[in-house]
């Protein structure tokens, strides 16, 4: 069988020297699929997705990308390797404008990044709209987009999401998750976390319940959603 | 009292070396050091309070110390009553009219609701105020001022015993600190550091250009003093007694014996002050002091109100800067205000505390100790080097005569070098708080 | 009433020195509020540093008058500013590397890089001391003035005349070309957008792969370059002395502040509100008055509100007054 985009396999440890927080946790996503974590809080979902960045110490597992080992890579490396990231909180530079914004996404990139950019500017067309204003005087679902487009603009082979929906409108939400499913569409591997699991899974073709840093339940997030154990357990019946 | 064997050693290595001084330099030499030792001492110790005990940032060391002085003149210096009937009323209905000025735009911001219309009424306020005050100040000013300049020109004190004046400084000091504390704490913890640099500037500039005040760069000399003077020991048989067996001159065993009277006063007040800082470190209040330093957020969360605190103790290590400033002019009989300048009075300071160990009252101690010591020693040292270097040079040369001038820099450079070391390899100081 | 000889005489006498200390003032203010916004602490050694750059400009120029080079009618010390401006960046970068890098890599408190900007000032004082003594030095030389007052006076036919001194226009044609070059650096290139993305979102600038050390060097340099210009026409316009560039420190700090700190666009309108309030406070403006007054009414007073020796009591009330009002400054500067 051959390895996922992207894996973290049998992740165990935490922050610093601290508790292990993670206890044989394995996340993946295929190409151009939508992989979801979902859990009660504290089950340590974002800390998956951090271990998976390279942002905590593991003391067991390995995380591989396109088959490489990338355990020992520092963020930094993990996203000249194609990863993209957007933390769910400080993810836009607030006084650089949105143009700007998308411009240091790409600082990496030495070659002519206007194609990307107009892409992203396809994706979210009020962003070409704001592009000459600062990114910090957006509503909240703008600021999300143009940390979406930072992300992207490395042409990331996964682009992983913590919580991208957290205190936005229901609407919002919704116009985000399509904008996800459209990103997926071009052959990006999506991981995200998020807090509105229905909704999430309902996009997701792989979904990961995590409780107290283990995985619960694996599987497609429609066989999730019908799974009557998870409804009772996680989405409130 | 919490002192280790190795503190005491410390103390006791610092002690040999000033009986050292008094023995291969001179007596003299080793009680000026003593002195300057206990007083610069005192100004750490009240320093440490600040940044030790509750991490605050006091750049304005100088202004306190110099504000102490202040209180040496107004308290000791006779008034002069030429003076006083020439301006004394205009100047006192002055500084009231200024002082009412500033209630009555405090007043303005506080009762009226924001608006444009308190804007313009506040610049009214303060614009008449201003106008008024200084149409009653300046003359009488000019007519103080006027008064036999060449001896006073100044209303001169309240003629009262000098060592009053000590606790007056204090008072003073801590006045001023209140106003900048009030300003400045609660805010970024750098504004602190820049709002006390701006008032000890405005300190010395008050008390260089108002004449009628203390005499500005004319200086207020022969001032009483808490000791008899060296000349007024000599002619005791007691003194004449003493030199004699001890082989010394008659000038200066009394100018030792002048200087020791000196050196108990300030082991007194030191003593005090070390003992009630102790206390105060050890009490619930020092450990909330030290716990709101070392976690300002969580503090706070626990419902202490954190600005109020720091202001407490800003204007307690303030006060106490401004007690040592007015035993400073009080040991030397003077106050020069062109000579209070900020590398001396507060960056030394600062290298004492954290040379010493801050947070470690005992560390203020020795630190001052040993930086005054440098300080005093080192220049003669580097003269001593630049001559070493200098000595294969024609004796005419320019550049020999410059580096021989510019040897009394290099302390400034030394002490700068001991801080940056301190910092970086040992940031808890020669006797680490515990 | 004369209206047109109270403006040239209140051009003449204040605003003229104003622009030019507001420009140098925003100079010193842009350096500070720059490593303010990247490296987070207050530079107290920044006056003195100042200090530093304007000897090792005024010892190249010696040598530049001793080799008998001049630029025509302008001051000879602009040929030696690139000397300076090299001397300062290498200075600055090595105590970068001596001194804040290890703070930097162990995440030390603000304060300790504000004590420890402390020492470097202590040692930078000496240094400046040790090749400058404490005495004024002068080293202005080309053409004094632009045009003197009687030359205004026979042009303009006005009983009040006005001067522009050399130092003065190039003090302010310098500070404008660098705001301009500046601004086109911060928001046009790379670079200085990657310095704007680490002031604003350190954490989001290492994910972008910013390279925070090179952020870092870059800062230093332009710190250089701003504080060896401002320090070279401080010291053109009002002399050489190592202490008046301390004394700067305060009127620097007061604008970055009033400006709100991490704001360049704030560091310089700061600098000039500062500077003027200081000239305009501490002005005699009986001269103007006069010719504004109706015949009879003239002071009688020198209607100066505070003395000269008061200026720095100004700055102060600027700066208590921003503290207590508005902490952010007045372009919104880093939360407090």
């Amino acid at each position: 069988m051959s390895d996922p985009v992207l894996i973290g396999e049998n992740m165990t440890g935490g922050y610093g020297n601290g508790p292990d927080i993670l206890h044989d946790c394995t996340i993946a996503v295929e190409k151009g699929e939508i992989a979801v974590i979902v859990g009660p809080n504290g089950a340590g979902k974002s800390t998956a997705m951090k271990a998976v960045f390279g942002m905590l110490n593991l003391r067991q597992g390995a995380v591989r990308l396109k088959g490489n080992d990338i355990t020992r890579l520092t963020p930094q490396a993990r996203v000249r390797e194609g990863m993209g990231f957007v933390p769910q909180t400080g993810n836009i530079f607030p006084s650089m404008t949105v143009e700007e914004n998308l411009e240091m996404g790409a600082f990496i990139r030495d070659d002519d990044t206007r194609e990307t950019m107009a892409q992203i500017y396809e994706l979210f067309p009020i962003l070409r709209d704001k592009r000459r204003q600062a990114a910090g005087e957006l509503s909240g679902g703008q600021r999300q987009q143009v940390a979406v487009g930072r992300a992207l603009m490395t042409q990331p082979t996964v682009l992983m999401l913590d919580e991208p929906t957290a205190g936005v409108s229901p609407i919002v939400m919704d116009e985000l998750f399509d904008r996800i499913i459209e990103i997926a569409r071009t052959g990006i591997s999506i991981l995200m976390v998020e807090q509105n699991a229905r909704q999430a899974l309902g996009i997701a073709d792989k979904g990961y319940v995590m409780v107290q840093g283990e995985n619960r339940y694996t599987d497609t997030g429609a066989a999730l959603l019908a799974d009557p154990e998870v409804r009772k357990s996680f989405l409130g019946g | 009292m919490s002192l280790t064997a190795r503190d005491l050693g410390l103390f006791a290595i610092m002690g040999a070396v000033l009986a050292m001084v008094a023995m291969f330099q001179s007596p003299q030499l080793a009680i000026t050091i003593l002195n300057m030792s206990l007083i610069s001492a005192i100004m750490a110790l009240g320093v440490n309070m600040q940044w030790g005990y509750a991490g605050l940032f006091n750049v304005g060391i100088m202004g306190f110390t110099a504000v102490g002085g202040l209180a040496v003149v107004l308290i000791a210096q006779p008034p002069v009553p030429e003076a006083w009937a020439a301006g004394g009323l205009g100047i006192l209905l002055g500084l009231m009219l200024g002082v009412a000025t500033i209630l009555a735009a405090v007043i303005v911001y506080k009762r009226m609701p924001p608006s444009k219309l308190r804007g313009f009424t506040l610049f009214a306020v303060v614009t008449v105020g201003f106008l008024i005050t200084s149409y009653v100040f300046g003359p009488a000013k000019q007519a103080v001022q006027a008064v036999n300049p060449a001896a006073t020109g100044y209303l001169g004190g309240a003629n009262l015993p000098v060592i009053l004046s000590w606790p007056v400084g204090a008072v003073f000091a801590a006045g001023v600190a209140w106003l900048v504390g009030k300003v400045s704490l609660g805010l970024r913890s750098d504004y602190l550091a820049i709002a006390t640099l701006g008032i000890s500037e405005i300190v010395i500039a008050v008390l260089k250009h108002e004449r009628w005040l203390a005499r500005g760069v004319n200086n207020v000399t022969g001032i009483d003093r808490p000791v008899p003077r060296p000349v007024e020991l000599q002619p005791l048989p007691w003194v004449q007694s003493l030199a004699d067996s001890l082989g010394w001159s008659l000038s200066q065993t009394a100018s030792v014996i002048s200087g020791l009277g000196y050196s108990v006063l300030f082991l007194i007040v030191l003593g005090i002050l070390i003992w009630l800082a102790e206390r105060a470190l050890n009490s619930p209040w020092g450990r909330m002091m030290r716990a709101i330093r070392d976690n300002e957020v969580s503090a706070r969360a626990m419902g202490k109100d954190v600005t109020r605190r720091h202001l407490n103790i800003f204007v307690l290590g303030s006060a106490v800067c401004g007690l040592a400033g007015a035993m400073m002019v009080s040991m030397d009989g003077q106050l020069t205000p062109g000579s209070y300048e900020p590398l001396r009075f507060t960056f030394l300071i600062w290298v004492m505390v954290i040379v010493g160990g801050s947070g470690n009252n005992w560390g203020s101690v020795l630190g001052a100790f040993v930086i005054w010591f440098l300080w005093v020693q080192v220049e003669p040292a580097g003269r001593w080097v630049m001559e070493m270097i200098t000595s294969n040079m024609d004796v005419g040369s320019a550049l020999r005569r410059h580096l021989l001038d510019s040897a009394a820099y290099m302390r400034l450079t030394t002490m700068g070098i001991a801080l940056l070391l301190m910092l970086r390899f040992a940031p808890r100081g020669l006797i680490p708080e515990r | 009433m004369e209206p047109l000889n109270a403006l040239v005489s209140v051009t003449n006498f204040m605003l003229i020195p104003a622009f030019a200390y507001g420009s140098q003032l925003a100079l010193g203010a842009l350096g500070i509020t720059l490593i303010f916004s990247i490296l987070r602490f207050a530079h107290f050694a920044h006056g003195d540093t100042m200090a530093l750059g304007t000897a090792a400009v005024i010892g190249g120029t010696f040598f530049l008058q001793a080799q008998g080079v001049s630029i025509g009618g302008l001051p000879t010390a602009l040929l030696a500013i690139p000397f300076g401006i090299l001397v300062m960046v290498l200075y600055l970068l090595a105590a970068d590397r001596l001194v804040y890098k290890y703070f930097r890599k162990v995440k030390a408190k603000p304060l300790t890089f504000v004590m420890a900007s402390l020492g470097v000032m202590f040692v930078t004082n000496g240094i400046t001391r040790l090749f400058m003594g404490v005495s004024e030095t002068r080293f202005e030389d080309g053409q004094r003035f632009i045009f003197t007052i009687r030359e205004f006076r026979e042009w303009s036919g006005l009983a009040e005349g006005m001067a522009l001194r050399t130092a003065q226009a190039t003090t302010i044609v310098t500070a404008l070309i660098v705001m301009v070059v500046l601004f086109w650096f911060l928001n046009r290139t790379r670079a200085g957008k990657s310095m704007r993305a680490y002031s604003d979102n350190e954490d989001l600038a290492l994910l972008s792969g910013i390279n925070p050390e090179r952020v870092v060097v870059i800062t230093w340099t332009i710190t250089a370059i701003l504080l060896v210009l401002a320090g070279t026409l401080y010291g053109l316009d009002k002399g050489f002395r190592p202490f008046n560039y301390f004394q700067l420190l305060l009127p620097m700090f007061a604008a970055a502040i009033l400006g709100g700190l991490g704001s360049p666009l704030g560091a310089i309108v700061g600098a000039y509100v500062v500077a003027f309030a200081e000239m305009g406070i501490t002005f005699a403006w009986r001269r103007v008055l006069t010719y504004l007054m109706p015949e009879g009414m003239e002071p009688s007073t020198m209607m100066q509100l505070l003395p000269v020796d008061y200026k720095f009591a100004v700055t102060f009330a600027i700066l208590v007054l921003v503290l207590l009002f508005r902490p952010t400054g007045i372009f919104k500067g880093k939360v407090i």
